[in-house]
């Protein structure tokens, strides 16, 4: 078989699995976030913990209970790393610095899994698993229930409650990513990857040298690092290390169990506000993008362009051999779409073109089909500016899903969308401007721009991937970037919270003739020029002076 | 009786409550669970495929690549660059420490105009088609470039069968019994089309140091 033909039959299979996920799991999670019922061990933590189940919070109550969480899980993350060294497992490993700890743990609980340190000789296997995997599972859930307080804003009317943070990430945790986890852990061992409690071992290698085998919990980690879109990888090469990734078969299911959630919320989306056909639309635009994405990344990878891949032949640099260029460019793809971010190539060694796509994919805002449950609310979010760009040509005040458009709910929506860039473009323009700063990109010209331009947008947009080759685990780097991600997480966490409030208070109004259709092929279309020139006016001037000004090199 | 605590402090207590919950039953429990059907279930791969030799001796993983280089003239000297054994397969360059180095996987994270990668190509072009006789412009690229991890178990099948004739005659066996090695493991792609396909550096090689 051909690579050529290899390729297109992977990314063919990864369509087909997803399309007959859409609906069971996207009907699933409609089910677990609208049922009044409770499990019986969900009762039993609400009573430890101290909350009534039933009581839903106004969108100030939930906003303050995901920002108490969110900063008692920073802490409690910085102290386990700081206190390493009194841990069990600990490997040997140092309490960590702390300004590396801070911005990890700043980085985990984001959902963004920046990594400015390498696991396996930073970490130890009880800040591996009680803490950081902790949070993969957590922070992929505050995701999903802020995306669910939208859509409920859309579904009730004349209520100031926006639903209960504690039952929906009790519900999304017990329900929806533990029982996903153990079973594709599971599936990953039987694969190859490791999953033990051993540290390094020494053995003497057949060609007379000596080598280190490392151990650790790596499966049960990475399947949620997956599936909850986080990206932090147990060893510093992430998934393009063997143990955590060992075959063409598990980079596959990586990158499905990546996809998979944020695929399937557009069906949860459409299920609870009653219309099943505004989720396919949704999808669509989310799929279109991620299609061309792919098959950009692919193109540009298979040209392999640059000075340097043009004389060896290849694109290969950074890249294993048991993925190859297809595989790894739909996992490149896949991962700065997502707000993923685990990398199984290296993307500083991508082409300019491949790597100018991953740059463009992320600066989209992480939509298509974005972070769990944070693709869909940046997704819904452009919806609505789409709906109120088209109310404007006719002249009539806008209406999503019989919910009014006003002043103050486009505020909201537009406080959004400014945030992201200007946390990526202040900090890029700050970091180019410090020359001590600028000194730690390891290429010189548009490429070393690249990569300053990568690194903030990786962070204001919650991904965690890098172009590697920027030097980051110094307390100026980790501080700027650790505050791009608290602000590219929670600021815009507040407006969506804000808009559920003030979409939940509304009276619907019933549709007219004059409504603008929102399940239509012209709304796809619609929405997808939305998304590309709210972009790309953004970001164009940037993306000239780094990618784009290599390409043309 | 103490006045009962302010809303936004109560939040707190319970946010750490419900973390404290979550840690027991994600960070402690659920990777006990997994680790406990794995071992049971899947011990050789939960413990990292280890590869052992005739006697028993361990002597890497099936996963990890390995150096295959000749032993340095002075071992104390760290500046002596490390030269590749003929008589074994060689693996691509590597990243990691000073090659192959677990401790520290890593890629390059070289640039695609970058001078530097540009002149490793180069350098490792004429070495490679030198040390394997054939000529430069036929060595194939994952030869010449690092990968991801710095720990690719696999070669290309082009840089294999570039290495089959250097590795049969300083062994003296036949050209046909290394070719017939290289085909054993090759490893093809998951299922038929996921992936690439590759040969197993450290499977290859310890298949030959058992030929006789």
């Amino acid at each position: 078989m051909s690579s050529t033909l290899a390729g297109w039959l992977q990314a063919l299979a990864l369509v087909g699995a997803l399309a007959l996920c859409y609906r069971p799991l996207g009907d699933y999670i409609a089910k677990l976030l609208t049922t009044a019922k409770h499990l019986r061990v969900e009762r039993g933590l609400y009573k430890v913990i101290g909350v009534d189940g039933d009581a839903d919070q106004r969108w100030p109550i939930y906003l303050r209970s995901v920002l108490a969480f969110s900063a008692v899980s920073v802490l409690f993350l910085y102290a386990l790393q700081r206190l390493q060294n009194q841990l069990p497992l600990s490997l040997g490993n140092k309490g960590v610095e702390p300004h590396t700890a801070w911005n990890t743990a700043i980085s985990f609980v984001t959902n963004t899994n920046w990594q400015s340190y390498a696991g396996e000789s930073t970490m130890g296997h009880v800040v591996q698993m009680a803490g950081l995997a902790v949070q993969n599972f957590v922070s992929a859930a505050v995701g999903i229930a802020i995306v669910a307080t939208l859509i409920r804003g859309f579904t009730r009317s004349k209520t100031d409650r926006v639903g209960n943070f504690w039952v929906d990430m009790t519900r999304i945790v017990l329900r929806l990513l533990l029982p996903l986890s153990i079973v594709f852990a599971l599936v990953m061992v039987a694969n190859g990857m490791i999953q033990n409690f051993h540290g390094f071992h020494d053995i003497a290698t057949l060609g007379g040298d000596t080598q280190s085998i490392p151990g650790g919990p790596v499966a049960s980690q990475e399947v949620i690092k997956e599936l909850g879109t986080n990206g932090g990888g147990f060893f510093n090469a992430n998934s393009a290390h063997p143990f955590e990734n060992p075959t063409g078969f598990t980079n596959w299911l990586e990158i499905f169990l990546l996809l998979v959630i944020s695929f399937s919320l557009p069906r949860t989306f459409g299920k609870m506000v009653g219309d099943n056909r505004q989720g396919y639309a949704i999808v669509s635009v989310m799929g279109l993008f991620w299609v061309a994405s792919a098959a950009l990344m692919t193109f540009f990878e298979s040209a392999h362009g640059g000075v340097a891949l043009q004389a060896a032949g290849s694109a290969m640099e950074g890249k294993e051999v048991r993925f190859g260029i297809a595989a790894s460019s739909l996992f490149a793809s896949s991962t700065t779409l997502t707000s993923t971010g685990a990398v199984n190539a290296a993307h500083d060694s991508l082409t300019p073109g491949g790597g100018g796509v991953a740059i463009f994919d992320m600066m989209l805002g992480e939509i298509a089909p974005g972070g769990t449950g944070s693709g869909l609310y940046g997704m819904l979010i452009l919806a609505i500016v789409a709906v109120f760009v088209a109310g404007l040509m006719v002249g009539r005040t806008p209406e999503y899903l019989g919910k009014k458009l006003g002043g103050r709910e486009m505020k909201f929506a537009s406080l959004y969308i400014l945030t992201t860039p200007a946390i990526v473009l202040i900090g890029t323009g700050v970091a180019m401007a410090l020359p001590g700063e600028r000194a730690n990109m390891q290429a010189s010209g548009a490429h070393g721009f690249s990569e300053v331009l990568y690194a903030f947008t990786s962070a204001a947009n919650n991904n965690g991937s890098a172009f590697g080759g920027l030097t980051v685990n110094t307390p100026w780097w980790d501080t700027a970037l650790g505050l791009a991600m608290v602000f590219g997480r929670f600021l815009p966490m507040v407006f969506v919270l804000a808009l559920a409030g003030s979409l939940a208070q509304q009276q619907p109004v019933p549709a007219t003739q004059g409504t603008l259709p929102t399940h239509k092929p012209l709304f796809v279309g619609l929405l997808s020029g939305v998304v590309l020139i709210v972009v790309g006016l953004t970001y164009f001037p940037a993306l000239a002076l780094g990618p784009i000004a290599e390409g043309l090199h | 009786m103490p006045k009962p605590l302010p809303t936004s402090v109560r939040t707190h207590f319970t946010a750490l409550r419900m973390l404290l919950v979550m840690t027991v039953v994600l960070g402690i429990a659920y990777p006990l669970l997994v680790t406990g059907v794995s071992q049971v279930a899947f011990s050789d791969k939960a413990n990292g495929s280890i590869v052992k030799s005739a006697d028993g001796k361990e002597i890497g993983s099936s996963l990890l690549g390995q150096n295959f280089n000749l032993p340095k003239k002075n071992p104390n000297d760290p500046k002596e660059q490390a030269q590749p054994d003929p008589k074994w397969f060689q693996p691509r360059p590597s990243a990691a420490g000073t090659g192959y180095d677990p401790k520290s996987s890593s890629a390059s994270n070289l640039g695609p105009n970058s001078d530097v990668l540009l002149k490793q190509v180069n350098d490792n072009r004429a070495a490679d088609a030198a040390f394997d006789g054939v000529d430069p412009a036929s060595v194939p690229a994952d030869a010449l470039l690092g990968s991801g991890s710095g720990l690719d178990p696999e070669i290309s099948v082009a840089y294999a069968k570039e290495q089959v004739n250097r590795v049969a005659k300083t062994r003296g066996l036949s050209v046909d019994t290394v070719t017939k090695l290289v085909d054993k493991y090759t490893e093809g792609r998951s299922a038929g089309f996921l992936g690439d396909p590759g040969v197993n550096v450290l499977l290859l090689n310890k298949a030959l140091s058992e030929t006789k």
